[in-house]
C-alpha cells in the first residue's frame, strides 16, 4: 500500500492536474466544502420555515423536506443529471450537477437537525428577547439560531461526515473526486484492488475523522469560555 | 399607568382570569399574591402580552396592549419583565445581556450603551462580573443580572413574575433589596411574590388572587392585620404561621 501511495499520492491527491481536470482528494474537499457552505443556510431557513407561526409556510417546508427524504440521492444524482437538462435545455458540468444534488439532499437532512435544536430551546429564551420588545428576526438570529446550532453541534457533524462520503458518489456521474480517482489507479494496477481501495477507506476516515475530531474541540471550547461545563 | 378592565381568559374550558379589573398608578408598586394556580402569572403576563386573553381591554400609558394596531415591539420596550427562571441569554456574557436591548433595538453603538450597562450592573451589585458568563454566576446573581438587563431601555413600568421562587433562600435578599431600591426611586411595579416581608414593607398596595378571581385589593396594613375574605385569611394563616 505504501509503495502505491508513493506512486500515485500526487494523482490521489489532485488527479489529472495541472495536465488535466483537478480531481482527487482535493476536489472531494472542494465539494464536501461547497456543499457544507451551501447547504448550512439553506437548511437553517428550511428550518425556520417549519416552526414558522403561518402553516402554509411550514407545510411547504415539510413538504420538501419529506420528499428528498424520499429519495435515495444517487436518484436525485441521475434525476439532475439526465432529467435537468432536458427539462431546461441547458447542460451543467459534472461538478455543478452533484453540488446540487447534494446541497438539495443535505439541506433537507440538516433542517431537520436544525429544528430540533430550535425546538428544544427553552421558550423562556424567546419571551426573554420578546418582552424586550426585540422582534421576531433578531430574537432569531442572536438568541434562538446561536443556541440551537450550537446545541445540535453533534448531530451536525454527523451530517457533514456523511456529506463527505457522499461526494464519492459523483464517480457514476464521472466527477473528478477521491474516488474516481482511485479507480483510474486501480486500472491503472490491475491487480491490487484490495490496497487501492483499503487506501482510499484510510483517505476517507482519516478526513471524516479529523473533521469530527476538530469540530468536537471547538465544541469544547466554546462550552468552557461560556462556563457551561 | 396600567390599566385592566374587564379582562377574562380561558385556557380550553378553564376560565383562568375573570372579569379582572385593575388600576396601577404611576409609581405605585402592587404586590400580586395568592395560592398557585390562582391565575396571577397568567395575569401579569396578559400585561406585556406574552399571554393573549380572552376579551377585556389591558391599557398601558395609554395604549391598548392586546390592540392589533398596537405596534407590540414598542410598546414592551416601556415594560420592563422579570421572569422566575431568569432567562439570561446562556452564549453571551454578562455585559452583552445587558447591552441586547440598546444595541438591538435603540442601535446604539456598543461603546456607548457600554457605559450605561456597566452603571446598571453596579447598581445591582454585579460590576465586577461584567465579562463572566451566565452559566458562572448564582440563581441570585442571575436574576440581578436579569433586572439590569431588563432595565436598559430605561422603562417607566417593572413586572415582576416570581423573580425570587427559583432561588436558594439565601439568595433572596439580594435580589429583594435591587427590587425595594427601584420602588424607592419610583419605579412603577407590579410583583407577582409570595415574600410576605416584601410585601409588607415595600409595596403600596396587595392584590389577593383564587380562582381567577382578585379578592382583595388592600394597603399592606389593612390586608395583613385584617384580611377580608376567609380565603385571603386561611392563605396567610398557612404563608404566615410556620
Amino acid at each position: 500500500m505504501l509503495e502505491i501511495l508513493q506512486d500515485f499520492w500526487l494523482q490521489l491527491l489532485i488527479g489529472q492536474y495541472p495536465k488535466g481536470p483537478l480531481g482527487g482528494l482535493v476536489m472531494t474537499l472542494i465539494l464536501a466544502v461547497c456543499g457544507l457552505l451551501a447547504s448550512l443556510p439553506v437548511a437553517v431557513l428550511l428550518a425556520i420555515a417549519r416552526v414558522s407561526p403561518y402553516r402554509w409556510v411550514a407545510r411547504s417546508a415539510a413538504v420538501f423536506v419529506n420528499c428528498v427524504r424520499g429519495m435515495p440521492l444517487l436518484m436525485l444524482i441521475f434525476w439532475s443529471y439526465f432529467v435537468l437538462p432536458k427539462l431546461t435545455g441547458f447542460s451543467l458540468s459534472g461538478f455543478w450537477t452533484l453540488l446540487a444534488a447534494l446541497v438539495i439532499y443535505e439541506s433537507a437532512y440538516l433542517s431537520e437537525v436544525v429544528r430540533s435544536g430550535i425546538e428544544a430551546l427553552p421558550r423562556g429564551q424567546i419571551e426573554a428577547s420578546r418582552s424586550l420588545g426585540v422582534g421576531y428576526w433578531t430574537t432569531m438570529r442572536k438568541v434562538v439560531l446561536p443556541q440551537a446550532l450550537f446545541n445540535v453541534l453533534p448531530s451536525m457533524t454527523s451530517q457533514f461526515v456523511s456529506t463527505i462520503k457522499e461526494t464519492s458518489l459523483g464517480y457514476v456521474i464521472s466527477v473528478n473526486e477521491l474516488t474516481f480517482a482511485a479507480n483510474q489507479v486501480n486500472n491503472m494496477l490491475l491487480t491490487k484492488p484490495l490496497q487501492v481501495f483499503g487506501l482510499l477507506a484510510l483517505i476517507y476516515f482519516i478526513v471524516c475523522f479529523s473533521m469530527s475530531r476538530a469540530l468536537r474541540s471547538l465544541e469544547w471550547r466554546v462550552r468552557r469560555a461560556r462556563a457551561m461545563v | 399607568m396600567i390599566e385592566l378592565q374587564q379582562v377574562n381568559k380561558w385556557y380550553g374550558e378553564h376560565h383562568v382570569l375573570k372579569d379582572v379589573n385593575l388600576e396601577v398608578a404611576r409609581g405605585e408598586v402592587v404586590v400580586v399574591c395568592g395560592p398557585s394556580g390562582s391565575g396571577k402569572s397568567t395575569l401579569i403576563r396578559t400585561i406585556n402580552r406574552l399571554e393573549a386573553i380572552g376579551n377585556g381591554k389591558i391599557l398601558v400609558d395609554g395604549d391598548d396592549v392586546h390592540a392589533k394596531s398596537t405596534n407590540i415591539n414598542r410598546l414592551r420596550q416601556k415594560i420592563g419583565f422579570v421572569f422566575q427562571q431568569f432567562n439570561l441569554f446562556p452564549h453571551m456574557s454578562v455585559l452583552d445581556n445587558v447591552l441586547y436591548a440598546p444595541v438591538n433595538i435603540l442601535k446604539q453603538p456598543r461603546a456607548q450603551a457600554t457605559e450605561l450597562a456597566r452603571s446598571l450592573l453596579e447598581r445591582v451589585g454585579l460590576a465586577d462580573k461584567v465579562k463572566a458568563f451566565p452559566g458562572s454566576l448564582s440563581g441570585g446573581q442571575q436574576q440581578r443580572v436579569a433586572i439590569a438587563r431588563a432595565l436598559a431601555l430605561k422603562p417607566p413600568v417593572m413586572l415582576f413574575d416570581e423573580p425570587t421562587s427559583a432561588l436558594d433562600p439565601e439568595m433572596v435578599g439580594e435580589v429583594l433589596q435591587v427590587m425595594k431600591s427601584l420602588a424607592r426611586d419610583g419605579m412603577t411595579m407590579v410583583c407577582v411574590t409570595h415574600e410576605m416581608g416584601f410585601a409588607r414593607d415595600v409595596c403600596d398596595r396587595v392584590i389577593f388572587m383564587d380562582g381567577g378571581v382578585i379578592l382583595e385589593s388592600a394597603t399592606p396594613e389593612e390586608f395583613f392585620s385584617a384580611p377580608k375574605t376567609p380565603r385571603a385569611q386561611r392563605f396567610l394563616a398557612d404563608v404566615i404561621g410556620h
